[in-house]
């Protein structure tokens, strides 16, 4: 563990095993980046965390108001933990309308942080308050309650530098920042050296923040407004070299590995799209690395550059939110029919239309299945935390490359600016990506089958001697001759099926988080893995017959699905959507399942699901 | 390519693909497909090198009859493909065949987009302003009052200049030529093929079946100089049997003269070459009743190209810095859990 107070404080010290805290206040008032520090820092600690931001889609909605409210929720540990935390131990509320909005949130008796210069007469009233909710005696008997008169401890602590009022008003969230570093006994060099580098242009911006930080720990030790500070010793991690990564930056990395284990170029071609932009920004940072960046016209068009690209050998994604998919869907086909491997990353968000840009969801999984025209089956994997979207890319490409097909990774929101603590992979432990393009024109025929795995050769141009051409037209297996007799497209459609239907000979068998038979499953997919598997720990700790089962393969399922359900009595699929999973399951194994849907935009929290489970094993 | 290749003589047979050619006898494309096997050999590229990618439509059956690499891709979309080919392979000589609904309906997009960027790829559009596939509708380019199957009262829709978009698109190679033109056909697409940035050539293209004769009036043999105006750059804008007829400006406007009452140095002077489209666009806007159709290069400049762009990018950022992937890795905070034999930080 690295070091512990920075002074020695006369207060009470207690342990806990955990926290989770919520920062809230204006978009404009650096709460995700308040988050974000504690979190880098907490998690360098050794502590586990796992973090779920949440933020309007207006950049800067009126100061102020309801819409305008930004939060970033963090969940640090001494144990293992794979949910952000359902409800908060701490609220820091930075404006009235921060507190209206997540106060409901905030347990019974938990501690509440407040900026009482922000509860002027003006944020009151755009908050909705008739009255200023600090007044209220109850306000302070559910809670723990201080009031901090941040805005004023920051300016005063800046009271020496030659920066206008604007200027140093913004380093409060720095003040709020060093109160809880003190509050939970974190150490300030971490934050300090981030500002340092952060505003190295702007040294005396940088000293403002540095300022601010530093007043806000010592207000924290000299005040006697915190009579307790709180420990949470660090985890015990698989041995390694740690960092903080969000599901968008995995997934990017995820790509770029992929390209380098088969010695290829990336080209990512892709519209601006919330929540999928950040990989598009990230990968055309990373042009040393060989990845070419196409911002298209539009999501076709990026769909077909995608398919271009693939066509020319290179490894090739295009990556959206789930509107993106809808315009794809037509050129996704073409991809399907011409069989070339490329990858689709769908980062979910709450539908239809435009419907909930900056929020989670999970709906998106019958239109990766079956949302293109005629019989178009492919592959698609889901990832299960942000870090695993790292693996999830990787796999993805193998599953393309060996089995020459489309290949889609379903992510979430959630998971896209969802953090948690990724232990840096070992480059010699990756078994690289083998591609072989033909480049023998004997007796070559472009829909020739590999025997074991159904994929066509991909043949790329240049390759002397093999020009032949292919499209989206039905064709005479295997040479590819377009064909519109009933027993061609039968059989086409056939042996798409089976190529995809084939990938399940190649992943592992699902496996069980508990016992192999129990009264109750959990089955679940994408990020819905982290809430259910805490929920069903805790069953299984209260004595309740009950296992996880986490499916990253979701066409083709893994073989012994069928037979791994079946000996459970019952099967809960929790999942943030009206039971698409469950259909699908349903359809398959007939089998009587029972959904647990959520369409509200957040994640599920542990205690849902744990609900759910108590009630069925009542 | 190699000098070996480089000194390969390919034939027109050696780019004509075994299927049986499935136009209409009589069909314009036929004409454009045998100019563009004749045209190819000449260009000396090794044919696995050459790429024609299509969309949808008559026209864009074309990669089929070709002998070389091709995707026969969906409607409107064929530019988009070619651009992600022309980024993951910029040293392919990529080609796209459209017609006049594919690239200025449903494909507008692309057109206007693959254009402005400036993609090295050379886009062919075979204009017989119809819809000949879905037998007969009127497309984007058929003129106000054009009774089709889908307008029996005349089309009441403005049509859509391909030249001029071209141009709004900020194209760097603009060129029409007509299907029956076999010669000036051949030298356009060479042109083409050697420009460096996305070029298009309109092709006037006659739809024997449900647009007969829709270009009659410049391909007819006995009348095609007095309705045709060849441009060649630096030469004066003349057309008519002897020549006798030119262009002039007036103001802003121009104006068809006889050569003998104004003086051949008062004609226009073709330049395909100025940095401002505004001659291209002035072209752009003859033809008939008033003035001839102009033919050949509208215009020809040199602009950067996007994909050799692109390159230099990549090229640039690996100059600069390694390709570390354990460094991009770490980038950020990094911290140990002990254990591990190669933590760094700390």
């Amino acid at each position: 563990m690295a070091s512990g107070p920075m002074t020695a404080s006369a207060n009470t010290k207690e342990a806990l095993e955990q926290v989770t805290i919520l920062f809230s206040g204006d978009s404009g008032d650096g709460m995700q980046l308040t988050g974000s520090q504690l979190t880098t820092t907490s998690a360098a600690l050794g502590n586990d965390v796992s973090t779920l931001p949440d933020y309007p889609s207006e950049i800067r909605a009126p100061a102020g108001s309801v819409a305008g409210v930004s939060g970033f929720q963090l969940h640090f540990s001494a144990q293992e933990i794979h949910t952000p935390g359902d409800n908060p131990d701490v609220l820091v509320a930075m404006n009235p309308a921060a507190l209206k909005t997540n106060l409901p949130r905030l347990l019974p008796n938990g501690i509440l942080i407040i900026d009482q210069d922000a509860f002027s007469e003006r944020n009151l009233a755009k908050a909705g308050y008739e009255e200023n909710p600090l007044d209220d005696p109850e306000l302070g008997s559910r809670y723990q309650l201080h009031p901090v008169p941040v805005t004023t401890l920051t300016l005063n602590a800046l009271n020496d530098l030659d920066l206008k009022r604007t200027v140093k008003t913004r380093c409060k969230n720095f003040f709020t920042l060093g109160l809880v570093y003190w509050l939970y006994e974190r150490p300030l060099e971490q934050s300090l050296e981030w500002i340092d580098k952060k505003f190295s242009r702007v040294p005396l911006v940088a000293e403002a923040n540095r300022l601010a930080l530093q007043a806000g720990f010592n207000y924290g030790d000299t005040s006697d407004a915190f009579a307790v500070q709180w420990t949470v010793p660090g985890a015990r991690n698989t041995p390694g070299t740690y960092r903080i990564i969000n599901g968008n930056e995995a997934s990017a990395l995820g790509f770029v590995t992929a390209a380098q284990l088969a010695d290829k170029p990336l080209v990512y071609s892709s519209y601006p799209i919330t929540p999928a932009t950040d990989v598009l920004n990230h990968l055309s940072r990373w042009k040393h690395m060989d990845v070419r960046t196409i911002q298209t016209e539009d999501e076709i068009a990026a769909m077909g550059a995608a398919i271009g690209a693939a066509y020319g050998g290179a490894f090739s994604v295009t990556g959206t939110s789930g509107p993106g998919i809808c315009l794809k869907s037509e050129a996704i086909g073409l991809a399907i029919m011409l069989e070339l491997p490329l990858v689709i990353l769908n980062v979910q968000r709450g539908g239809p239309s435009t419907g909930l840009p900056t929020k989670t969801e999970q709906a998106d999984l019958l239109q990766a299945m079956f949302g293109r025209h005629g019989e178009s089956p492919l592959p698609v994997l889901a990832a299960a935390s942000p870090g695993d979207c790292f693996e999830t890319a990787i796999e993805a490409f193998r599953i393309a490359v060996r089995h020459s097909t489309p290949v889609f990774i379903m992510s979430e929101g959630y998971l896209a600016n969802g953090s948690e603590p990724w232990r840096i992979p070992s480059l010699k432990d990756m078994q690289p990506i083998t591609v072989r393009h033909l480049d023998d024109p004997n007796g070559f025929q472009p829909y020739s089958r590999d025997p074991a795995t159904l994929a066509r050769p991909w043949v790329i141009p240049g390759t002397t001697g093999m020009e032949h051409c292919i499209g989206g037209l039905e064709k005479h297996p295997p040479t590819g001759a377009v064909s519109y007799a009933p027993e061609d497209h039968e059989e086409m459609c056939r042996l798409r099926a089976e190529k995809v239907a084939r990938v399940a000979d190649f992943i592992p068998e699902l496996e069980v988080n508990g016992p192999q038979h129990a009264s109750l499953l959990v089955l679940t997919w994408g990020g819905t893995c982290g809430a259910a598997l805490t929920a069903v720990q805790r069953a299984r700790e209260q004595g309740l017959s009950v296992s996880h089962a986490h499916l990253r393969h979701l066409n083709p399922f893994p073989r012994n699905l069928g037979e791994l359900l079946a000996r459970y009595e019952k099967v809960l699929i929790p999942e943030l959507n009206s039971g698409q999973l469950s259909l699908l399951i349903r359809a398959k194994y007939l089998l009587d399942t029972i959904s647990l849907p959520k369409l509200r935009g957040q994640p599920f929290t542990v205690v849902e699901i744990e609900t759910r489970i108590n009630e069925l094993l009542q | 390519m190699s000098p070996e290749e480089n000194t390969i003589k390919l034939t027109r047979k050696d780019f004509a693909a075994s299927q049986d050619v499935r136009w209409c006898p009589g069909c314009g494309n036929n004409a454009i497909l045998a100019q563009v096997q004749k045209t190819l050999p000449e260009l000396g590229i090794p044919r696995e090198n050459i790429v024609i990618i299509s969309g949808i439509g008559c026209s864009s059956r074309f990669p089929y009859y070709m002998n070389t690499y091709g995707i026969h891709s969906i409607h409107g979309r064929a530019p988009t493909l070619a651009m992600g080919l022309k980024c993951a392979r910029p040293e392919l000589q990529v080609w796209v065949m459209t017609g006049d609904g594919d690239s200025l309906a449903i494909g507008g997009n692309h057109f206007t987009h693959a254009l402005r960027r400036n993609v090295d790829i050379n886009i062919v559009l075979f204009n017989n302003r119809i819809y000949g596939l879905t037998k007969g509708q009127y497309s984007p380019t058929s003129e106000i009052g054009a009774k089709t199957s889908s307008s029996p009262d005349g089309s009441i829709e403005n049509p859509v200049n391909p030249i001029g978009v071209a141009i709004g698109s900020e194209a760097s190679f603009i060129a029409r030529t007509v299907d029956v033109f076999q010669k000036h056909m051949s030298e356009v697409l060479r042109r083409s093929a050697e420009h460096s940035g996305a070029a298009l050539v309109e092709i006037a293209q006659n739809c024997i079946i449900f647009n007969d004769a829709t270009w009659a009036h410049i391909t007819d043999p006995d009348n095609r100089l007095e309705h045709v105006l060849y441009l060649e750059h630096g030469k004066p804008m003349r057309f008519g049997k002897q020549g006798e007829k030119g262009i002039r400006l007036n103001g802003l406007r121009p104006e068809v003269v006889k050569v003998e009452d104004v003086g051949e140095e008062n004609l226009l002077i073709h330049d395909e070459q100025a940095s401002e489209p505004t001659l291209a666009y002035l072209l752009s806007r003859m033809g008939p009743p008033e003035f001839p159709t102009p033919v050949g290069v509208f215009r020809a400049i040199k602009k950067p190209v996007y994909s050799q762009l692109l390159m230099e990018q990549v090229r640039s950022a690996q100059a600069a810095k390694t390709a570390d992937l354990d460094a991009l890795f770490r980038q950020g905070e990094t911290w140990d859990v002990p254990g591990s034999p190669d933590g760094d930080n700390q």
